[in-house]
């Protein structure tokens, strides 16, 4: 009798803690995310052999209005809508505009955009639809060629 | 004997089931302050990246703003922009209009849910004119069909709300207008 009273704590407590620890597992699966509105483009990166683009929404709306990209600078409302590339930014169009070392720090900053993992698809974190519909799996925006 | 492991078989599934609604539980009714992840560990950001010693921690940046403390990044960003903890420019280009109009638009064709207030001020303050009229919506109370389906597919209210702007999730922040109640200096549309 004492055998099974024991061996019948030891599976509680053993269940307890795995309990504590699934608890644990789904709280922590919430906080591996990217700040909302972080848009990541991935175009041209991976087969250009650079990491994708991360786009802060939050840094740059600190600064700068909605309107100053969207309307001024001519940004569609799309994650890799707009076919970015190095030689229009170069050319002072779109990130060019700012990153031209006059407004904000100039393109020989590679990595400073080019900082995601290899392989990130192009999308925008955290979407409501991205956390709603496919929490499980990322629905990357289709990049138009 | 079959009865007695059984009982203690059921009795481990009440503990592991106890000792997760405990704790989350606790998560509720104590309510984290605000946390946001470093870049190194956000799932997108490449930890092995050199920019990464270079680039701004989200919470250096937004610990210090009005505080949201469920949704999105944390901020009640329009309230910032109120407050004066941030001051965005307006524009790059000198020729650049500005123009923010106080004006608020009440929809109530909202089936069940209270009335939608839109306000063009929020709004203004941050877009321009252009940027929704006269492709997204037409400058016309009642003149437009939202849906909520349209908004959740990323149309409508939901190119940005939901991407950007406060999430779907919110549903009160724009269903906010009992029916029945008469709302002064507003327009109402459909």
């Amino acid at each position: 009798m004492p055998e099974r009273f024991f061996k019948g704590i030891r599976a509680t407590a053993l269940a307890a803690a795995a309990g504590i620890a699934l608890a644990l597992a789904v709280a922590g699966a919430d906080d591996a995310r990217a700040e909302y509105g972080d848009v990541v483009i991935n175009n041209f990166s991976d087969a250009a052999g650079m990491r994708p683009v991360v786009f802060p929404h939050w840094f740059h709306r600190i600064r700068f209005r909605c309107k100053v990209c969207h309307a001024d600078l001519g940004f569609k409302f799309q994650a890799g809508g707009n076919q970015i590339n190095m030689v229009k930014i170069i050319d002072g169009e779109f990130c060019g505009a700012c990153h031209n070392g006059e407004i904000a720090w100039s393109v020989e900053n590679c990595n400073l955009c080019h900082s995601a993992k290899p392989g990130t698809p192009t999308q925008v974190h955290e979407s409501t639809v991205q956390r709603l519909v496919a929490p499980g799996g990322v629905q990357p925006a289709p990049a138009r060629k | 004997m079959g009865r007695a492991s059984f009982s203690v078989g059921s009795r481990v599934w009440l503990f592991a089931l106890s000792g997760m609604l405990c704790l989350l539980w606790v998560s509720q009714v104590f309510p984290q302050e605000r946390k946001w992840l470093p870049l190194a560990a956000d799932g997108v950001h490449d930890p092995r990246s050199p920019a990464l010693k270079q680039l701004q921690e989200p919470r250096e940046a937004l610990s210090r703003l009005a505080p949201d403390p469920h949704v999105g990044n944390q901020v009640r960003w329009v309230k910032a922009l109120e407050l004066g903890q941030i001051n965005p420019r307006t524009n790059i280009f000198p020729e650049t209009k500005v123009s923010v109009l106080d004006q608020d638009i009440i929809m109530s064709n909202t089936g069940s849910r209270p009335k939608v207030r839109f306000p063009h001020k929020q709004h203004s303050l941050w877009l321009d004119c252009a940027i929704c009229h006269e492709q997204l919506f037409k400058s016309k109370a009642g003149g437009n069909n939202i849906s909520m389906l349209s908004i959740l597919e990323g149309q409508q209210c939901g190119l940005c709300h939901g991407a950007v702007a406060f999430p779907l999730t919110e549903c009160d922040r724009c269903h906010s207008v009992p029916h029945g109640v008469p709302i002064p200096d507003a327009i109402i549309g459909k």
